[in-house]
C-alpha cells in the first residue's frame, strides 16, 4: 500500500457574498474535486498549479487541518482528520509564508518546546538538532529571537523544527518563496540529502520550476481542484511543448538571429528573444549564436508554471 | 511548555511584579466599593457584607483560575486569522491544551490573590460542618470548571465570526460581575435564567445558600444547592462538544 492515498477527494467551501445591504448570496466553491493520486515512501513529488488551484487545500487535508467534504484519504494508513494528533507525530509541515516557531522566543527555546510537544528522546533530539544546525548553518542564530531572523534563516529554522521528530513525510508549502538564489540552492541541497539519507518522502508545492527540476522525479499538476498531469517533469515539458527562452544582447542591432533549433520570438533593438524546446540542451544554441554574432550578454529564462500549464491545455485540447 | 512562558514572563521581574500588584490594587478597590456601600446600608438583597464577600470570593477565585488556565482561548479568532491554528493542528497535542499553554501568563495572579483574601475573610460567616466543608470545596472547583466551560463555549463563536472576543467577555466577565451580588437583588426571571439557561448561579449562589443555611429566596428546590458539580460537568461537556464541532467545521484561511 502506498504511503499517501488520495481517492476522489473533494472539498467545497461555502462563500457568502454581500449582494445588498443585508442580503447575502451563498455560493459553493469546489476548491478540490475528484482528485486521485498516490505517493510511495521515499518519493519526492512536486505539487504544482496556478494560484487558487487547490494546492494548499490539498495539503491541509493531507495534514488533517481540513476535513474533506467527500472522498477517501489515507496517509501512513491513518485518516488525517480523525487521527490528526496520531498522524502529527509522523509528518512534518512547513508553510513557507507562516512560521511554526514562537515569535518572541530564541530558536533554541522553540526547538526545546517542540521536543516536549513531540516527546522526542533527549539523545535523538540532540543528534538531529546538531545535524540540522550543521547542514543548514544555523549555529550562530540559535540564541536569536525568531522575530529578528532573516527570511532565509527563519525558513531554515522552520525546516529544522519540522524534522526534529524524524517524520516519514515532509510537506513543504512554497519553501523557497522570497529566498535569494544562494539560500534556495542550499535548501534544495539539504532536502536532497534528507531524502537520500533518511528516505523521507517529500511533497512540495512551489511556483519555482527550478525547485522541481532540482528535487522531484515526479510532478503532479493541479488546476481547478483536480489533477491534470501526473508524471515526470520532462514528460510535462514534452507533452505541453513548453519552451525556454534565450535572451541575447547583441553589441549592435541585427536582423533576426538564424540558428538551428531555435526561433526568434521578439526583437527589440539589439536584444532578441529566442525560443527553444524546454527539454533540449541550451549549449549548442548558445555556441551557435556566440560563434556567428557579436554577443554582449546572454541569459536563459525558464518557463513559468503558468505558461507550462497553459501550454498543457492548448496542446491537449 | 507552561514553564517556558512563565520564564519568559519572569525575565522582566519588575514589570511582572508591577502587573500583579497593579491588578491586586484594582481588584481591591473593586471589593472596597462594595464594602463602602455597606457603610450606609446593612444588607444588600438580604445579605450581609461577609456573606457577600463569600459570594464574591468564590466567583473571583473561579474566574481567576479559569482565566489563567484558558484565557488564551479568547484569542482563537486571532489564531485563525494568522494561521497559527493551522500550525497547532499539525502538532500531536490536543488543540485545547495547546491553546491553554500558548503564552501562558500569570497576569491573573493579582485577581486570584485578592479573591482568595476576600474569601478567607468571609469564611467565619459559615457555621462549618463536614458536609458544608465538602460542598465548599466542590463549589470552588465547580466555579472554576464553569468559567472554564464558558470561556471555551463562547470563544467557539469565533470559529464562525473570526472576531468576537467581546461577545465571550459579556458572558464570562459579565457572569463574574452578576455573581458578585446575591441573586435576590435581581428579578426572579433573571435568577431562573441563570439557573436553567446559562447556569451561572451554580458558580456560587446555590452552594452558598447551603453553606449559610438559608432557604431559597425564590422558593426553588433545595437539591439545586448540591448541583454545582452537575452544572459544571454539563457546561464543560457542551463546551467541548461545540469546540470539537468548531474545529471540524474550521475552514482555515488562504495560504
Amino acid at each position: 500500500m502506498s504511503l499517501i492515498e488520495v481517492d476522489a477527494l473533494e472539498r467545497t467551501f461555502v462563500v457568502r457574498r454581500r449582494s445588498g445591504s443585508v442580503r447575502r448570496t451563498r455560493s459553493v466553491v469546489r476548491a478540490v474535486q475528484d482528485l486521485t493520486f498516490s505517493i510511495d515512501a521515499g518519493e519526492m513529488v512536486g505539487y504544482i498549479g496556478p494560484n487558487g488551484a487547490g494546492k494548499s487545500t490539498t495539503i491541509k487535508m493531507l495534514t488533517g487541518i481540513l476535513v474533506p467534504t467527500s472522498g477517501e484519504l489515507r496517509v501512513a494508513g491513518l485518516e488525517p482528520s480523525r487521527q490528526r494528533t496520531e498522524l502529527a507525530r509522523r509528518i512534518g509541515v512547513v508553510f513557507g509564508q507562516r512560521t511554526t516557531l514562537w515569535w518572541d522566543l530564541p530558536l533554541r527555546d522553540s526547538f526545546a518546546l517542540l521536543q516536549k510537544i513531540y516527546r522526542v528522546p533527549d539523545q535523538r533530539f540532540h543528534e538531529n538538532l546538531d545535524r540540522f544546525v550543521e547542514l543548514l548553518d544555523l549555529g550562530d542564530q540559535l540564541d536569536t529571537p525568531v522575530r529578528q531572523l532573516s527570511l532565509g534563516q527563519r525558513m531554515r529554522g522552520d525546516i529544522t523544527a519540522a524534522l526534529l521528530h524524524d517524520p516519514e513525510i515532509l510537506y513543504l508549502d512554497e519553501p523557497t518563496i522570497g529566498l535569494d538564489v544562494v539560500s534556495k540552492g542550499r535548501l534544495r541541497e539539504f532536502l536532497r540529502a534528507l531524502n537520500a539519507e533518511r528516505g523521507t518522502t517529500l511533497l512540495l508545492t512551489t511556483h519555482d520550476l527550478q525547485d522541481i527540476e532540482a528535487l522531484c522525479d515526479r510532478v503532479i499538476v493541479i488546476d481547478h481542484g483536480t489533477s491534470v498531469y501526473d508524471g515526470s517533469l520532462a514528460g510535462l515539458h514534452a507533452q505541453g511543448g513548453s519552451t525556454r527562452t534565450l535572451v541575447v544582447d547583441l553589441v549592435d542591432e541585427a536582423p533576426p538571429i538564424d540558428v538551428p533549433g531555435a526561433a526568434v520570438r521578439r526583437v527589440e533593438g539589439p536584444r532578441q528573444w529566442l525560443a527553444f524546446p524546454a527539454d533540449a540542451s541550451a549549449a549548442p544554441i548558445v555556441a551557435a549564436v556566440a560563434s556567428a554574432y557579436d554577443v554582449a550578454d546572454l541569459s536563459i529564462q525558464e518557463p513559468a508554471i503558468e505558461d507550462v500549464i497553459r501550454d498543457l491545455y492548448s496542446h491537449g485540447a | 511548555m507552561v514553564r517556558l512562558w512563565i520564564r519568559a514572563e519572569l525575565s522582566y521581574p519588575a514589570s511582572f511584579a508591577m502587573l500583579v500588584v497593579g491588578s491586586m490594587m484594582i481588584n481591591a478597590l473593586d471589593f472596597a466599593s462594595i464594602a463602602i456601600m455597606f457603610s450606609s446600608i446593612d444588607s444588600l438583597g438580604g445579605f450581609g457584607l461577609r456573606e457577600i464577600a463569600l459570594l464574591y470570593g468564590v466567583t473571583g477565585v473561579g474566574i481567576g483560575v479559569a482565566d489563567t488556565a484558558i484565557g488564551s482561548v479568547e484569542r482563537i479568532g486571532e489564531f485563525v486569522r494568522t494561521g497559527r491554528l493551522d500550525q497547532m493542528l499539525t502538532k500531536p497535542v490536543p488543540l485545547l491544551v495547546q491553546v491553554c499553554a500558548d503564552r501562558f501568563t500569570l497576569r491573573r495572579l493579582g485577581r486570584i490573590t485578592q479573591a482568595t483574601v476576600v474569601l478567607v475573610w468571609a469564611l467565619p460567616v459559615v457555621d462549618w460542618t463536614p458536609t458544608r466543608l465538602l460542598v465548599a470545596v466542590l463549589m470552588v472547583l465547580s466555579s472554576t470548571a464553569l468559567f472554564f466551560g464558558l470561556f471555551v463555549l463562547f470563544s467557539c463563536v469565533q470559529f464562525w465570526t473570526h472576531d468576537a472576543s467581546e461577545f465571550a467577555n459579556a458572558f464570562t466577565y459579565g457572569g463574574n460581575t452578576l455573581t458578585q451580588y446575591p441573586l435576590t437583588v435581581f428579578p426572579r426571571e433573571l435568577a431562573i435564567a441563570l439557573t436553567f439557561v446559562l447556569p451561572i448561579a451554580f458558580v456560587n449562589w446555590y452552594p452558598c445558600l447551603y453553606l449559610l443555611g438559608r432557604d431559597d429566596p425564590f422558593g426553588l428546590p433545595e437539591w439545586l444547592q448540591f448541583c454545582s458539580p452537575v452544572a459544571a460537568a454539563a457546561v464543560v461537556t457542551v463546551a467541548l462538544l461545540v469546540w470539537r464541532t468548531g474545529v471540524r467545521r474550521y475552514t482555515s484561511t488562504g495560504s
